[in-house]
């Protein structure tokens, strides 16, 4: 169900959790299917002894992958106009994500009615791990 | 990330929708996907990600004959000489922005073509000096149309982040 600019204020929220425990398989799924294979993300042996790493950690792309979800579930599929991020911490097998929406303007182009939101991922721990932004096309 | 014939594929999409947690039939199923908006599958607004598979200069891939970073025998493939310093695992994605121009969908074939941006550089609080690198990403459709605009921002740490 697409958003519509009447039902909006700025200031909504819209959150989500978008993984729990999150699992090294689920690391494995997205270096398979994204061709990302940087050993970071699945090779204990490498993370750990040659990069320094306490253990493996997720793609920055897994966790906005992930963020997505929580974006469309809220926009509706296919409204997403524009979606960006910067990846300020890592992520760890383990963690628990909590993707927030907010709104922060409702706009009108050529009769085309927008929303444009701010978006932040934090962990277990209340650490921000990815902030942005995003833009999708709403009803009037 | 550049790629001569990037074939947007069902199986690729739904195996992408199964990697990032997404149970959204839009991904998967084509009768509840066809009483949707957008009328069929469509990827996940991350899918052109998945190009990398079909870059021929992705370096994170390992490629048949060539030495390859990750642990074997010893803890990298890669030998160094003394004291050198490869760089190896400390590339790390600081930015991705994508700008949408129409949905993808299963039976596109786009192309890439990526341009270096800006580069600059800064001191790391928790990993030393951090050198950024921007690169800006068309992918178009057969007819050549811009379908996603993507910008993306790579950071090569001095060393591993402090946690």
């Amino acid at each position: 169900m697409a958003l519509s600019a009447k039902q909006l204020s700025v200031g909504d929220t819209h959150s989500e959790v978008i993984v729990e425990d999150l699992k090294r398989t689920q690391l494995v799924q997205y270096a398979g299917v994204s061709g990302d294979y940087n050993p970071l993300h699945s090779d204990e042996v490498f993370a750990t002894q040659v990069a320094g790493y306490p253990t493996v950690f997720a793609h920055g792309m897994l966790t906005m992958g992930m963020k997505g979800k929580m974006l469309t579930n809220y926009v509706g599929d296919g409204r997403l106009t524009n979606f960006g991020v910067r990846f300020s911490k890592q992520v760890w097998p383990g963690d628990d994500l909590t993707s927030t929406a907010t709104v922060t303007a409702l706009r009108e182009e050529a009769g085309q009615h927008f929303v444009d939101l701010t978006v932040s991922t934090k962990n277990q721990k209340g650490e921000e791990v990815v902030s942005g932004s995003a833009s999708a096309r709403i009803d009037g | 990330m550049a790629a001569d014939k990037f074939p947007v594929e069902a199986g690729h999409i739904m195996l992408f929708a199964h990697a990032i947690g997404d149970a959204n039939p839009i991904y998967h199923d084509d009768e509840a996907a066809k009483k949707t908006e957008p009328g069929g599958v469509i990827a996940p607004p991350t899918f052109v990600q998945a190009s990398a598979q079909f870059n021929s200069e992705n370096t994170m891939r390992p490629k048949i004959g060539q030495p390859w970073f990750g642990s074997g025998k010893e803890a990298t493939g890669i030998k160094k000489k003394e004291g050198e310093d490869t760089g190896s695992g400390r590339g790390l994605h600081a930015e991705q922005h994508y700008e949408y121009h129409r949905n993808l969908g299963p039976g596109d074939v786009l192309t890439a073509t990526t341009k270096e941006g800006k580069t600059w550089e800064k001191e790391g609080r928790r990993s030393g000096k951090l050198k950024f690198r921007e690169s800006i990403t068309e992918y178009r459709d057969q007819k050549g149309e811009l379908v996603v605009t993507a910008r993306s921002v790579g950071v090569q740490t001095e060393r591993a982040v402090e946690q």
